[in-house]
C-alpha cells in the first residue's frame, strides 16, 4: 500500500465517519454533551487549583517568623541578636523593630494615639522579624528555626505566621487530588459513553460489516471507520468542554475581580493556559480512540459473514 | 483449482450438511452445483469461501488448503473469491457505485483505478449510468447484476454463486448465466449453486448433484431429472 492510497483511505474514513455524525445531528450533540461535561469539570478543577495557587502565591512569601524579645532585653543586645540571626543560612533577611519604633508605629496606626500617650513607659519589647530562605520554606524548615529561636534566654515568644499558608496549601493539596480522582472516574465514565456509542454504531451497521468482511474486508478495515467515530466524539467533546470553560471563566471574570478588589488586589481570573487546552483536547482524543479500540474489538469479532 | 477430499461438516445444532464429499472444480471451469434444498449445496460454497470450516477432511482453494489459513489471512484469500447471492446483499443505503467499489476499497485500490473498474463492472452487466441510484431504485434483476457487478469488480479468479437466479423469472435468469459463461470466457473459474434444472440443462456445463449431503456421481445433464426434483 503506497503512503498516498494509505492517506486517501484514512481521509475516507475520517470523512465517512464525519458524515455519518451529521446525518444524526441531535444524537450526536447529545452525546457530545455528556462526553464535554464528563471532560469540563475536571478541565474547571485544574482551572481552580492554578488561580488559587497563583491568587495566593505572593502570600507565600510572606512567611515570617516575629521573635519577641523579653522587655528587659537592652536596644545593644537586640542588635546583636539580630546580627547573628542573619548570619543563618536558613535566614534571608532580618528587620529589628526596637521598642521604641513599634510604639511609634502602633500609635501611628492603632488609632489609640491618646490612650498610649497615658503609658508612663513603653510597654512594647524589641521584636525581630525574621524573613526565612524561599526554600527553607518547608514545615520542618520552620519548626527548626522555631525551636533556634525558642531556645534563646532573651527571647519571650516566637510566633511563625505561616500556619494559614500551611493550611491553604493542605487545602490545595486536597483540591489537587480530588481534582485527579475526578478526572480518573470522569474519564472512565467518557470511555464507557463513546464504547457503547460505538457499540450501538455496530449493531446498526451489522449487515455493512458482514458484506466487508465477505469481500475480503480485513478487521483493522472494519475497524477504522469506528476508530475515527470515536476519535471525533472524544475531540469534539473535550472543544465543547473548552467552550463550557471560557464561558465559566467569561462569566466569573468580573465577580472574581470585583471580590480581589474588596481585598485590595489586582487579581483577575485566569483562563485555561495553552498547556492546559492540549491537555484537554489530548485526552479527549485519546479517551475517544480507547475507548472505540475497545468496543471495536470486542464487538466486531462477533460479527463474521453468513451465507 | 478446488478440490474437496472427503470432507464433512457437522453444524453446531448437530445436522450433518456433508457427508465424505470429495470432487474437483478445474481452472476455467464452470460448474453447476445442484441438489434438492438442504442437500448441502449451500454449505459446498460456505467452505469455499471460508465463511465456515469442515470438520472433517480438508478443502484446497487456489491449490491451498484452507484449513492451514490463519484468521489475519482470511480476509485477503476472500478477495480472490467472487460471491453472488440469491437475495444479492447490497447495501440499502449506499449508490450502486459504492456497492461495487466495496470489493476495491477494502483492497486498498487507488481511487482512479476504482472509477475506471467500477464503470467497466457495470458495463459488463449493462448496467453503466446507474452508478448513483440506489438498490431499492433499480428493479430485482438489475439489483442481482449489481450484485454480479460487485462480485467481479475485483477481477477474482474465482467466483461462486447461490442460487443467483432463485428470485428472477426464466429470461432473466438466462441472461444471469449468459453473463457467468462470459466471466468463463475470460478464464475465471465459476461455480454455481442452483435447482434450476431447466437453465442447467439449456448450458450443457458440468455438473455436480449433491444428495443429503452427499455426491451423487458425475452424472451427464440429461440424465438429471431422475436424480433431481424440480420445485
Amino acid at each position: 500500500m503506497s503512503l498516498s492510497v494509505g492517506g486517501t483511505r484514512h481521509l475516507q474514513a475520517l470523512l465517512g465517519s464525519l458524515g455519518r455524525l451529521a446525518r444524526s445531528p441531535l444524537s450526536t450533540f447529545l452525546t457530545l454533551l455528556v462526553i464535554s461535561l464528563a471532560l469540563a469539570l475536571p478541565a474547571a478543577l485544574r482551572l481552580l487549583v492554578t488561580n488559587a495557587q497563583l491568587a495566593t502565591g505572593n502570600f507565600a512569601n510572606a512567611i515570617d517568623v516575629s521573635v519577641y524579645l523579653k522587655t528587659d532585653v537592652p536596644l545593644a543586645k537586640a542588635q546583636q541578636l539580630a546580627q547573628s540571626a542573619g548570619q543563618r543560612l536558613d535566614v534571608a533577611a532580618v528587620t529589628l523593630i526596637s521598642a521604641d519604633k513599634g510604639l511609634e508605629e502602633f500609635r501611628t496606626y492603632s488609632g489609640f494615639g491618646d490612650a498610649l500617650a497615658a503609658l508612663k513607659e513603653n510597654p512594647l519589647p524589641h521584636v525581630l522579624h525574621v524573613r526565612p530562605r524561599l526554600e527553607a520554606g518547608g514545615n520542618a524548615a520552620l519548626e527548626s528555626l522555631r525551636r533556634y529561636f525558642g531556645a534563646w534566654p532573651e527571647v519571650d515568644l516566637v510566633q511563625v505566621d505561616a500556619e494559614w499558608v500551611m493550611r491553604f496549601n493542605a487545602i490545595l493539596e486536597v483540591l489537587r487530588r480530588l481534582l485527579m480522582m475526578a478526572a480518573a472516574l470522569l474519564g472512565v465514565g467518557v470511555l464507557a459513553v463513546i464504547g457503547n456509542t460505538i457499540r450501538l454504531e455496530i449493531q446498526g451497521r451489522r449487515a455493512e460489516i458482514e458484506v466487508t468482511k465477505l469481500v475480503g474486508g480485513s478487521n483493522s478495515y472494519v475497524r477504522r471507520p469506528f476508530l475515527y467515530t470515536g476519535v471525533l466524539y472524544g475531540l469534539g467533546g473535550a472543544l465543547l468542554a473548552w467552550g463550557i470553560v471560557a464561558i465559566a471563566v467569561t462569566l466569573l471574570g468580573e465577580p472574581v475581580a470585583t471580590l480581589a478588589k474588596l481585598y485590595g488586589s489586582r487579581y483577575v481570573l485566569l483562563g485555561p493556559s495553552r498547556d492546559d487546552v492540549g491537555v484537554l483536547l489530548g485526552a479527549g482524543v485519546a479517551l475517544g480512540w480507547l475507548g472505540a479500540w475497545i468496543s471495536a474489538a470486542r464487538h466486531l469479532r462477533s460479527i463474521e459473514p453468513r451465507a | 483449482m478446488i478440490t474437496f477430499d472427503r470432507v464433512s461438516k457437522r453444524y453446531p445444532n448437530g445436522r450433518e450438511a456433508l457427508t465424505n464429499v470429495s470432487f474437483s472444480v478445474h481452472s476455467g471451469e464452470m460448474v453447476f452445483l445442484t441438489g434438492r434444498s438442504g442437500a448441502g449445496k449451500s454449505t459446498v460454497l460456505k467452505l469455499i469461501a471460508l465463511l465456515e470450516r469442515p470438520t472433517r477432511g480438508s478443502v484446497l482453494v487456489h491449490g491451498r488448503n484452507t484449513n492451514a489459513l490463519k484468521s489475519r489471512h482470511v480476509a485477503a484469500f476472500r478477495r480472490r473469491i467472487g460471491v453472488v447471492f440469491q437475495d444479492h446483499r447490497l447495501l440499502p443505503d449506499r449508490p450502486v457505485f459504492d456497492n461495487v467499489a466495496l470489493p476495491l476499497a477494502v483492497a486498498a485500490t487507488p481511487l482512479k483505478e476504482i472509477d475506471k473498474r467500477v464503470r467497466a463492472a457495470l458495463d459488463q452487466v449493462g448496467l453503466l449510468g446507474r452508478e448513483r441510484s440506489l438498490p431499492q431504485e433499480l428493479s430485482v434483476g438489475e439489483q442481482q447484476r449489481v450484485g454480479i457487478a460487485r462480485a467481479v469488480v475485483s477481477k477474482p479468479p474465482l467466483l461462486i454463486a447461490d442460487e443467483p437466479t432463485g428470485n428472477l423469472d426464466p429470461d432473466l435468469s438466462l441472461e444471469v448465466m449468459r453473463l457467468f459463461r462470459r466471466f468463463q470466457d475470460v478464464g475465471v473459474t465459476v461455480i454455481v449453486a442452483t435447482h434450476d434444472l431447466h437453465l442447467v440443462r439449456e448450458f450443457g456445463q458440468r455438473v455436480i448433484v449433491l444428495e443429503q449431503g452427499q455426491v451423487q456421481g458425475g452424472a451427464p445433464p440429461d440424465t438429471l431429472p431422475s436424480l433431481v426434483a424440480t420445485r
